[in-house]
């Protein structure tokens, strides 16, 4: 028997199969399982449509808030109140109806761990692997279905290994590893495949910047995307995770990968996705000078304290452009308050900036920000789909904090110093 | 095994992602079918009050990449399209896809070789016949074929508990 990967360990210690391969379909069992505003509504009249009365298992599954927080529309609360009653129905405890982004909450208040399997109904719920959690996104109809029967198929993906060597050059971050990954690959180059990273410059990554290239994972169509988890991992995590054993979530040496792909961190540098695929991706240096209309710095993707911190280092004691409108939205209620007792969040509002509260609303094009016919944007989340972030000619450049912030201070696209 | 049937063919490019199925604005709307004349807005308006019954939806590559949202299916099948073809399909939109009944076919060569208007004979899990073409068609798992014959997971769940 040849050796596993990591995606293939955590599905083995799910399902207690002494080997898997890839292709394989397997039965597993979630530990956890996360439903957002948007989709409960959905959820909720699925799961009584397939005749289940009870939820299996109600303290595996956590509803958050955050797509429609606070809300906009009329409309909107309808999702709340949809969400409370399914919540009450069901005896679901773990609701968090205003407290920041779901994936941000999953990490952050530990409803995931080191080989923890986990569904949401959301695409980004890839992020859980930067504590080396296998985590995917699914539809409402498969997550009413798992929530009454406790069990989901998956077909066991291939790995793909991404080494990342060395450090990465002053400037240059999580995100731009990233980008010029699904640069590089495509944004079909990883379908159904695991993405593993690796690596000495991965080991010396920060969780949150972690979190970013598991986040986006997904633009590059993978299943997911793990981290070996350590003990940046255990420490993020809830501290009751110390007692796992984390020798049987690291991937063997002779394990079997599709593909090998090597970086040297120090030959990276500052890269955006251009309107509107987020795999045409560019050094943003090819690109200084485009004159945007809107900043906008959060997300699940790079809402976290250290992009916060990173743009207010730039902004400080300085003014964004006339007439550019800088929009900075923290990824959680705990990030906010950090930033708020760190003093970035005086730095980034002295500069100009309008901090919201923490949520999806302009990421997915519901609030806080939407644009008009042909403006440009340049944002540090994770899609530049047409008619994402308002009016289907909005153009969509996706770059990393840093960038987002020097950019905020010409009012043009520009390489941080 | 389904029979076959006919369809006249929409030709969409590579990468057509959940938000130009349906954009995040409309989501919120109280049902698919008030979502349906969005369908595929953002990149061709007309699009949606153009699909009739029983025609065929072709995509590049990646198809319905992007979100988690099982609008994007539904409101294909809602327009009464008889089936998508495609190179390749991300995989969440393929699952929500199979959990609504709505069948995905998969070839490599077929998107480049129709034009809009066309038509083609489908007979699913064997192949497309196009201008006198056969092009074949990946086979299926078998638990994905178990679903799809439910009539989506929605049915099948309704066996398992008793209530079909």
């Amino acid at each position: 028997m040849t050796g596993h990967t990591l995606i293939e360990k955590i599905i083995m210690n799910n399902t207690g199969a002494a080997d898997v391969k890839p292709g394989e379909i397997v039965t597993v069992t979630p530990d956890a399982l996360m439903i957002h505003d948007i989709f409960v509504p959905f959820v909720a009249n699925k799961f009584e449509q397939m005749g289940f009365s009870k939820i299996w298992d109600p303290d595996r599954a956590v509803l958050i808030y955050d797509h429609l927080v606070p809300a906009a529309t009329v409309d909107d609360v309808r999702h709340f109140k949809a969400g409370d009653a399914f919540a009450e129905k069901y005896g679901l405890r773990h609701v968090h109806r205003n407290d920041g982004i779901c994936h941000q909450l999953m990490v952050e208040a530990g409803y995931v761990k080191p080989g923890s399997v986990a569904f949401g109904t959301d695409s980004h719920t890839t992020t859980y692997g930067a504590v080396g959690a296998f985590s995917t996104g699914i539809g409402y109809t498969e997550m009413a279905a798992v929530l009454g029967t406790g069990e989901l198929w998956v077909r066991v993906p291939s790995t793909i290994k991404v080494e990342l060597e060395g450090e990465l050059p002053p400037g240059v971050t999580a995100k731009d590893v990233i980008l010029r990954l699904i640069g590089d690959i495509g944004a079909d180059g990883a379908v159904y495949r695991a993405l593993e990273f690796g690596g000495s410059g991965a080991k010396a990554l920060s969780l949150a910047s972690r979190m970013t290239i598991a986040n986006m994972a997904v633009e590059a169509g993978a299943k997911c995307a793990l981290f070996e988890p350590d003990e940046k991992a255990l420490e993020y995590c809830d501290k009751a995770a110390g007692a796992l054993d984390l020798a049987k979530l690291r991937p063997d040496a002779d394990a079997v990968y599709e593909k090998v792909i090597r970086y040297d961190a120090k030959t990276l540098e500052p890269v955006a996705a251009c309107p509107s695929q987020v795999d045409a991706v560019r050094p943003v240096r090819e690109l200084a000078g485009t004159k945007v209309d809107q900043v906008f710095i959060g997300s699940c993707t790079n809402g976290r304290l250290e992009d916060l911190s990173a743009a207010a280092d730039i902004l400080r004691g300085k003014k964004v452009a006339p007439f550019l409108r800088l929009v900075v939205t923290p990824a959680s209620r705990e990030i906010y308050q950090q930033a708020a007792e760190q003093g970035i969040l005086k730095d980034l509002t002295d500069a100009g900036a309008m901090v919201t509260l923490p949520g999806c609303g302009l990421c997915c094009g519901r609030a806080g920000g939407i644009m008009a016919s042909g403006e440009v944007v340049l944002a540090t989340n994770n899609r530049n789909f047409m008619g994402r972030m308002g009016d289907s000619t909005v153009q969509i450049y996706l770059a990393s904090p840093v960038v987002a912030a020097a950019t905020a201070l010409a009012g043009v696209i520009a390489v941080p110093n | 095994m389904q029979p076959s049937f006919k369809g006249k063919v929409w030709v969409l490019g590579d990468d057509i992602d959940t938000d130009i199925i349906i954009p995040t604005d409309y989501l919120a709307l109280p049902s698919v079918a008030e979502m349906a004349p969005y369908a595929f807005s953002p990149l061709r308006p007309e699009l949606a009050g153009q699909i009739k019954p029983g025609d065929i939806i072709v995509g590049g590559k990646n198809f319905g990449c992007g979100s988690s949202r099982e609008q994007a299916p539904e409101i294909i099948k809602a327009l009464g399209v008889a089936c998508v073809l495609a190179k390749s399909y991300a995989r969440i939109f393929f699952r929500n896809a199979v959990n609504n009944g709505l069948l995905l076919l998969e070839n490599p060569d077929l998107p480049d070789a129709v034009k809009e208007g066309d038509e083609v004979e489908v007979t699913p899990g064997v192949a497309v016949r196009h201008a006198g073409k056969d092009y074949p068609l990946a086979p299926m798992a078998d638990n994905v074929l178990e679903i799809l014959s439910a009539g989506g997971l929605v049915q099948s769940m309704k066996k398992r508990n008793g209530l079909a």
